[in-house]
């Protein structure tokens, strides 16, 4: 990438769909400035890979999870300042088993949301250098954000 | 007093020299009336400046932290009282907890307490420390600051203003001011 392109929403919307047909859908919710999509867990750490490198977005604003009680999701908010565009990407992960890639080796302002997200979700992120607890004393069993956390009565 | 041992001053070891010695000294100040005419002379002045002199630990938790601000503000001004807020626990008599002790900040909390000098007074403010407050039965919040360090006065309020921030330290005052903090040759 060139260091002053600027792409604007559409162009950013069919590159992924170039390179990602199958694997990324788009979402109808339409907003200035805004893109969003949902993403397979596999190709998650691809999508980001083109989103920094070839697309200019070059901070992650927010990594964050979901319960919805038979699934997890992980929002992701990545930002550009050169192309001033933000993209959610929403990823689905199965409750038995909540493992995605780490993006922390792209955004290192992803390192902490990781760490929160395991916290009270208790998702892994494979490849993180550093995922223990964040907010919590280490000695927690449980994550507390989890629907299935009974609240009260410790 | 005990004088049988004199003749054997001589033959004792050192320590029990100084057993001995200090028990002749105790008993000869006690029965001449000394011991209570020093504790008269000096238990006010000790006790007045004790008590005009509280130097609360400048340590901030929560939104009670802002009223700890605005009182030593101006308006306020807890600096007639005495109270002058020191960062380093070493330097202070008074450990004021202000907001909510989440379970990660209990043994550091802890820590401070027992590094701050002998006399100290601990006064928890506001509804988070005295019993968790809204985070009554949270996973991570102790339910009242009470549970591991003592407390000596209770400022109820969420959070309570400057006035009554002002009025539980007189509280504390008063309880300076009934106790024997003066009398250092006491038994």
């Amino acid at each position: 990438m060139e260091e002053n392109t600027i792409y604007t929403v559409e162009q950013v919307k069919d590159r992924i769909a170039q390179e990602f047909p199958t694997e990324v859908k788009f979402d109808t919710k339409v907003k200035p400035r805004r893109l969003f999509m949902s993403a397979d867990k596999e190709i998650l750490f691809k999508l980001c890979t083109l989103l920094k490198d070839q697309l200019g977005f070059d901070h992650c604003s927010l990594v964050s999870g979901v319960d919805w009680t038979d699934r997890f999701q992980t929002v992701y908010h990545i930002s550009s300042f050169s192309n001033n565009i933000t993209v959610e990407i929403v990823v689905d992960l199965p409750h038995d088993n909540p493992e995605v890639d780490s993006i922390t080796p792209l955004w290192g302002g992803a390192n902490w949301h990781e760490r929160e997200t395991y916290d009270m979700f208790g998702i892994i992120f494979k490849g993180h250098p550093n995922l223990k607890r964040l907010l919590l004393p280490e000695d927690y069993t449980f994550f507390p954000l989890r629907k299935d956390f009974e609240v009260g009565g410790l | 007093m005990d004088l049988s041992l004199y003749p054997q001053a001589m033959a004792m070891s050192a320590k029990e020299f100084v057993d001995w010695s200090r028990g002749v000294m105790d008993d000869l100040a006690r029965t001449t009336g000394v011991k209570k005419a020093v504790d008269k002379i000096a238990d006010p002045f000790i006790n007045w400046g004790v008590r005009n002199s509280i130097y609360p630990l400048h340590f901030g938790i929560a939104c009670c932290a802002l009223e700890m601000a605005a009182c030593s503000s101006p308006r306020y001004d807890n600096e007639r009282l005495g109270m002058v807020f020191r960062s380093s626990p070493r330097q202070t008599d008074v450990l004021l907890v202000n907001g909510w002790v989440t379970h990660k900040l209990r043994p550091a909390l802890r820590r401070l307490y027992e590094q701050m000098p002998e006399p100290k007074w601990v006064i928890a403010m506001g509804e988070c420390a005295i019993s968790g407050g809204p985070w009554y039965d949270s996973y991570n919040t102790v339910q009242g600051v009470d549970s591991f360090i003592p407390v000596d006065v209770y400022i109820p309020g969420c959070p309570p203003r400057p006035e009554a921030m002002i009025d539980g330290f007189l509280k504390l005052h008063t309880k300076i001011k009934n106790s024997k903090i003066g009398t250092f040759m006491d038994d």
